[in-house]
């Protein structure tokens, strides 16, 4: 009896590892295999704040961690059914190639060679994003092109120092990078006046200032030195998958011009707009064309919000990271989101 | 020319002896310049440890939130606080955080009995066996009852433990094998083993991660993964085999050749020789360098970040990133790191020690 229930354990053990041994990958076949599945796989950033961050219960919470939650409410109606997956940044291509994971939704700039050359497919931008610079505002100065000869702190990033390079370059001036391996170091380095400026995304830019003593001492100067669209991205050669990813990117951003918000999409069923009433899956069969359910743009707001719920809670104003909406918002608006029509 | 001396040395009195004030302050106050040095470290010493005492204690904030301990100028505990469930256990479902308590549990246990060399045996063996059969029972569950989580999903201290202990304990037969077939007369065997030493030895742990976490799943048919825990535990335990087959191999040549000689006069066949005469002793000598080797690994197992696991140093840090206490506190958490490493890391060296003098190694 001992040894059969020892027996029992062991094949037990062993069926729940070979379970998390096989995983899917060929193409046309991710949304089956998610659905068997039945969680999503979601590749996102080591932890960055606003972006992807674990609460202290190890719960993901974020803007990339939003987008991923956004597919699986598309696909199964519950934006937590969910795993997330800490990428590195050397290797989160190969992490999606190899079919670990379904999405990764991990600040990525979406760029030619990228789409072209690796594999793989990238959705709408998420997130508009530029790299600038930030200096200390008792140094008066009040342009990029001001900063000859600087030292400038960075982060080993991808393509950070050489739109840096560029800039410089372009503008005919010299500076000095001083590049540190981790962001506590490379902040403290720069609030201590080690380096005349720093640079990064603006919006990396934006959570520096905003754990400085004084955040009213640090300027961002106006220039933005390089384009930056944030965009998720799947494997190439699955069509029907890249459209659930890409759909469930504009039902965020259409929600949001809709006015259909978190709270009253319950209220919006009844809604006599045409648009509203397709989206929702009151009339027509838009789910249907991509695989999913009616309900599908319906679950991804009451799951996770529009656009500018999931904006507000991650990097809005009202939280550390106090961003604006700038190129992120509306173009109806002046800004630079524009879902195509649900019809 | 005269080489003995005529007259005697002059009459010196006896060395004080005892062990008085005196005797005690002597190397410290014996001369100006001893003096002096003194003076300038316990100052130093005063001014580090006011310094940190005040950081750690008296302007520490010890409950409250960001706002009160942007306010402090001292250590901000509440960090550690809130967020300690999350540096322990990483990832693992809150509700489910039982069970690495157990596990760990079990675990500390079964090495507490290991300690006591009385106990080692084809029973402790035995013991072994079951006890990592619950532990992977409840850490993976799927069974019995238990909710399935995902080797994914499994992070901080109950990681760092497993990827080094079982990483170790694995790697030490094989670095036997390794060192043994490096010692061979055969040929290939012996070409075959050195080839594998160097070419581990010569890459960085954190390439060989690298490979295994990449490079591999490319290989691979497609649709067909390993999972990724298993593949990082591998790699370590390969690397580990490698750094493991030098030190045995060093024990290995400090034992006389009377003694291989000696067996084989007596009979003894070649594993025989090795299994009764030769890795006893040889184990004792490899004592020190075994249990350097292990903290290091220990420690080492941060690097499987780059696998996207986060083991206890990455819960940390991944902890530091939430934007409500980004910036306010940084070297908290890597006090709180120090601490639980430096703790384990005495246990280890204080129990090496210990074995050393159990075994009484040296000549005295």
């Amino acid at each position: 009896m001992k040894r059969m229930t020892t027996r029992m354990l062991l094949a037990g053990l062993a069926t729940a590892f070979l379970t998390s041994v096989t995983s899917p990958a060929s193409a046309q076949a991710t949304l089956d295999a998610v659905t068997k599945r039945g969680k999503l796989i979601c590749g996102v950033s080591q932890p960055t704040p606003g972006f992807a961050v674990p609460d202290s219960k190890g719960v993901m919470t974020g803007f990339d961690v939003d987008v991923c939650r956004a597919v699986a409410a598309a696909v199964y109606g519950a934006p937590d059914k969910v795993d997330f997956v800490p990428t590195n940044i050397n290797t989160r291509f190969q992490v999606l190639q190899s079919g670990e994971i379904d999405v990764l939704s991990r600040q990525t700039t979406m760029t030619f060679s990228r789409d072209n050359s690796l594999g793989l497919d990238f959705g709408p931008t998420v997130f508009y994003d530029g790299q600038g610079l930030m200096v200390p505002k008792q140094l008066k100065i009040e342009s990029a092109k001001d900063l000859a000869g600087a030292a400038i702190c960075i982060l080993p990033g991808t393509t950070t120092l050489q739109n840096l390079a560029d800039f410089f370059r372009a503008n005919n001036k010299k500076f000095e990078s001083v590049v540190f391996e981790n962001p506590d170091e490379n902040r403290n380095a720069f609030f201590s006046g080690r380096c005349d400026a720093t640079s990064s995304d603006r919006s990396d830019l934006a959570s520096i200032r905003a754990v400085a003593n004084n955040p009213a001492d640090f300027v961002v100067l106006p220039e933005t030195i390089s384009k930056e669209p944030l965009a998720p991205a799947v494997r190439q050669g699955d069509s029907n998958w890249r459209d659930i990813v890409s759909w469930a990117v504009y039902a965020l951003i259409a929600a949001e011009e809709k006015g259909i918000t978190k709270d009253n999409v319950d209220q919006q069923l009844t809604s006599q707009d045409p648009e509203i009433q397709r989206m929702l899956g009151v009339t027509g069969d838009l789910g249907k064309m991509i695989g999913l359910d009616n309900k599908w743009a319906y679950n991804i707001v009451k799951g996770v919000g529009n656009y500018s719920d999931v904006f507000e809670r991650n990097l809005g104003e009202e939280t550390p990271l106090g961003l604006t909406r700038g190129p992120n918002q509306q173009w109806t608006k002046g800004g630079l989101l524009y879902a195509p029509p649900f019809r | 020319m005269q080489l003995v001396k005529s007259e005697l040395a002059p009459r010196k009195s006896r060395p004080r002896q005892g062990v008085g004030l005196h005797k005690l302050l002597a190397p410290y106050f014996g001369t100006p310049g001893n003096v002096a040095i003194t003076i300038i470290c316990l100052a130093l010493v005063a001014l580090i440890a006011a310094k940190a005492i005040s950081w750690l204690v008296l302007d520490a904030v010890f409950s409250g939130n960001p706002a009160t301990c942007k306010a402090s100028v001292g250590a901000c505990w509440p960090f550690i606080t809130s967020k300690f469930r999350f540096m322990v256990f990483g990832f693992y479902p809150y509700e489910e955080q039982w069970r690495p308590v157990a596990a760990l549990a079990i675990f500390f246990a079964a090495c507490g009995i290991s300690m006591n060399p009385a106990t080692w045996g084809r029973k402790l063996a035995a013991f072994w066996a079951i006890a990592l059969l619950v532990i992977f029972w409840l850490m993976l569950g799927g069974v019995l009852g238990l909710e399935y989580v995902p080797t994914a999903k499994w992070g901080g201290l109950p990681l760092s433990f497993m990827l080094s202990f079982i990483g170790l304990a694995a790697a030490f037969p094989l670095g036997i094998v390794l060192a043994l077939a490096r010692a061979s007369k055969l040929p290939v065997i012996k070409v075959l083993a050195i080839a594998f030493i160097e070419l581990v030895r010569g890459v960085p742990l954190i390439s060989i991660l690298f490979m295994a976490s990449v490079m591999l799943p490319l290989f691979m048919p497609d649709g067909f993964t390993i999972d990724k825990l298993l593949r990082a535990q591998v790699a370590i335990i390969l690397f580990a085999a490698a750094y493991v087959a030098e030190i045995v191999r060093g024990g290995l040549q400090a034992i006389p050749k009377g003694q291989y000689e000696a067996s084989a006069a007596m009979g003894l066949h070649y594993w025989q020789m090795m299994r009764l005469i030769v890795l006893p002793q040889a184990i004792k000598i490899m004592i020190p360098p075994l249990v350097t080797l292990f903290i290091g690994f220990f420690q080492d197992t941060t690097l499987v970040v780059i696998v996207g696991l986060l083991d206890f140093l990455d819960t940390i840090r991944s902890a530091m990133r939430d934007p409500q206490w980004q910036g306010i506190a940084v070297l908290e958490g890597y006090v709180f790191a120090a601490t639980v490493y430096l703790l384990f890391s005495t246990i280890m060296g204080a129990y090496s020690r210990f074995l050393e003098r159990h075994f009484r190694m040296g000549h005295d």
